[in-house]
C-alpha cells in the first residue's frame, strides 16, 4: 500500500521521493543495557519516521541519528526483514512484535502508530532468554530444544521424491500450520509464566503428524519436553497469550497434542529413563 | 530418576496432577452441593442431619474423605510450587508495559490469576472447615432427633453461623473466587489432558460456563437463604468453631 501523494512515485525521471509521505514525530522509550551484568534503564529518544516505514526501518533512522550524534546505536536483532526468520525480537507497547496480530516486528508498519505517540520498546524477558545487549536476548535455549529431538533421521543422498509418501490432506495441512513456527520466542515473551510450550508443541506437532516424523515421535517428545524443562522455562497455565501474540498464529491445540504425545510416550514407550 | 517420578515432576506431569486433582475436586463440589442443598429443606434440619450422620459414619465415605483431603492438599501445594516455578522463570526484570491478550473464548484474566483465586479459595476452605468440620470433630455438638434416632444437630450449627453477616460475606467472596477459578480451571484441565478438539472443545467450554455459574451460585444461595429467609434463632446454642456463637 502506498500512502501519500501521487507524486511519490515519479516514474518519468525514475526518482523515488518520499517528501509527501506523512511524517510522524515519535517518542521512543527504549531499554538500554550494556550487557547481562550491568543494570539497564529506559532511554527516551525523539525520532521522525514516515508512516510507510517498517518498525525496524524506524529503528534504523534512530540508529543513524545516534551514530551522527556519536552515541552508541541501539542493539536489536534483525535478519530477513520479510517475516519469515523470527529474528526481530522485541516487545512493543507490551506486545511481542507489537499490537498487530500475526505480524513480526519487521512487518509491522508505522502507519499503525499515531503521530506524537510514545512507544515503549523492551527486550523479550524470560529467565531462559538471558539478555545480551539492549534489545538482544540469547534464544539458544530453543536451539537446544530442537537438538533434543526436533528433527527426523534420514539417509543422506539424493533428495527423495516429495510425493513418494502419501499424506492425508488435512493432516498435512495441520502439520504445515505447526511448521509455520519461526522459533522467534514471542510465545515465551508473551506468557506470564515464560513457558515455551507453544514453540515446543509446534515442533512436536509438525513432525509427529507426518509419516517421516512419526517413527521417532516418542523419543522426540520425551527429549524435547525434558530439554524444555531443563532450560528453566515456566509451566503452561493455558492463558493462551502465546497464541494471541504468535506472529505465525500457531494454535494452542498443538499444546494439547504435545500433552497427549507426552502422556502416551511416558506411559507406553520403552524408554526407561 | 525413576521414569514415573520424572514423568510426574516434568512440566506436563505437574500440570497433569493439577488437572486430575482439579477434576476430582469439581466432582466433589457437585456431590457436596447435592447434599448441602438439603439445608434449604423446610423441615427443621431433619433431612440434613440424617444425611450428615450417614456421611460421617459410613466407612467408605470416610475413606473417600481422606482421599479428598489429600487431593485438596496436593492441588494446593502443586499449585503453589508451579506459581513459584513460574515466577522464577519470568526472571528478575519485569516488563514496564505488558498487555496480556488471549485466544478467542479464553478467560485470560481468570487464567492469569489462578494462583490468587486458588489462595482465596484455600482461605475460604480454612474458614469453612474451621467453622464446621473442626467444630464437629472437637466440640460437643448438641444432639437432635433424626426420625427416632439421635444425631448431631449440625443443621443448627450451620444456621447459627449463617445468621452472622460476616460469615455470609466470606462465603460470597469465596464463591466469586470459585466461579472464576472454575471458569478457567475446567477448560484448562481438559487442555492439559490433551483434550482439545473441534468436536469437543465447544462443549467443554460451554460446560465450563455452566459449572462456573451454577455451582457457586447454588452454594452461595444456602447462606443467603438462611440469613435472609429464615427467622432469627430464638435460642442460640452453645457451640464452638472459629465463629462460635
Amino acid at each position: 500500500m502506498i500512502v501519500g501523494s501521487s507524486k511519490s512515485l515519479q516514474t518519468d525521471n525514475c526518482q523515488l521521493t518520499t517528501d509527501n509521505y506523512s511524517k510522524m514525530k515519535l517518542t521512543l522509550k527504549i531499554w538500554r543495557q550494556k550487557n547481562a551484568k550491568s543494570a539497564g534503564k529506559f532511554e527516551s529518544h525523539q525520532v521522525v519516521a514516515e508512516e510507510h516505514m517498517s518498525f525496524l526501518e524506524m529503528l534504523d533512522v534512530l540508529n543513524e541519528q545516534l551514530i551522527s550524534e556519536r552515541k552508541e546505536p541501539v542493539a536489536f536483532e534483525h535478519d530477513c526483514r520479510e517475516g519469515i526468520c523470527g529474528t526481530c525480537s522485541m516487545v512493543i507497547n507490551g506486545h511481542p512484535h507489537g499490537l498487530m496480530q500475526g505480524t513480526t516486528t519487521c512487518q509491522l508498519h508505522m502507519r499503525h502508530f499515531k503521530d506524537g505517540e510514545t512507544i515503549a520498546i523492551e527486550p523479550f524477558r524470560a529467565q531462559s532468554f538471558p539478555l545480551i545487549k539492549d534489545l538482544v536476548v540469547d534464544r539458544s535455549a530453543f536451539d537446544r530444544i530442537i537438538q533434543a529431538g526436533g528433527y527426523i533421521s534420514v539417509n543422506t543422498g539424493q533428495a527423495p521424491d516429495g510425493n513418494a509418501i502419501p499424506i492425508e490432506k488435512d493432516q498435512a495441512l495441520d502439520a504445515f500450520n505447526a511448521a509455520a513456527c519461526i522459533g522467534c520466542g514471542a510465545c515465551v515473551a508473551a506468557c506470564p509464566n515464560s513457558s515455551a510450550m507453544l514453540f515446543t508443541s509446534a515442533k512436536v506437532s509438525h513432525l509427529a503428524q507426518t509419516p517421516q516424523g512419526e517413527i521417532e515421535a516418542q523419543r522426540r517428545v520425551l527429549g524435547m519436553v525434558n530439554q524444555m524443562d531443563e532450560e528453566g522455562f515456566g509451566r503452561c497455565s493455558n492463558v493462551t497469550a502465546c497464541e494471541a501474540e504468535c506472529p505465525k498464529e500457531i494454535s494452542v491445540t498443538n499444546i494439547a497434542r504435545m500433552n497427549r504425545e507426552y502422556l502416551s510416550a511416558s506411559l507406553t514407550s520403552d524408554v526407561m529413563k | 530418576m525413576n521414569w514415573f517420578t520424572k514423568f510426574l515432576t516434568s512440566s506436563i506431569g505437574q500440570k497433569l496432577v493439577m488437572s486430575l486433582t482439579g477434576l476430582f475436586l469439581i466432582s466433589f463440589l457437585v456431590v457436596h452441593l447435592a447434599g448441602n442443598l438439603q439445608l434449604m429443606a423446610d423441615d427443621g434440619g431433619v433431612a440434613f442431619n440424617t444425611y450428615a450422620k450417614f456421611m460421617t459414619g459410613n466407612p467408605v465415605i470416610k475413606t473417600i474423605s481422606y482421599g479428598l483431603y489429600a487431593m485438596i492438599l496436593l492441588h494446593a501445594f502443586q499449585g503453589l510450587a508451579l506459581w513459584f516455578k513460574n515466577r522464577k522463570a519470568r526472571g528478575s526484570e519485569k516488563y514496564a508495559v505488558k498487555v496480556t491478550r488471549g485466544a478467542d473464548g479464553v478467560a485470560t484474566s481468570a487464567a492469569k490469576q489462578m494462583a490468587v483465586l486458588g489462595t482465596l479459595i484455600l482461605a475460604f476452605l480454612l474458614i469453612h472447615m474451621g467453622d464446621f468440620w473442626w467444630a464437629m470433630k472437637t466440640e460437643a455438638v448438641p444432639m437432635a432427633d433424626c426420625g427416632g434416632e439421635p444425631c448431631q444437630d449440625l443443621y443448627t450449627k450451620v444456621y447459627a453461623s449463617f445468621k452472622q453477616w460476616w460469615v455470609v460475606a466470606a462465603y460470597i467472596v469465596g464463591m466469586i473466587a470459585l466461579a472464576f477459578h472454575l471458569r478457567h480451571g475446567f477448560w484448562s484441565a481438559f487442555q492439559t489432558l490433551g483434550w482439545n478438539h473441534p468436536k469437543y472443545t465447544p462443549a467443554i467450554n460451554g460446560a465450563a460456563w455452566v459449572i462456573a455459574l451454577v455451582l457457586p451460585v447454588a452454594y452461595a444461595a444456602i447462606p443467603l437463604y438462611m440469613y435472609f429467609a429464615l427467622p432469627e434463632m430464638t435460642t442460640v446454642p452453645e457451640m464452638g468453631g472459629i465463629f462460635g456463637s
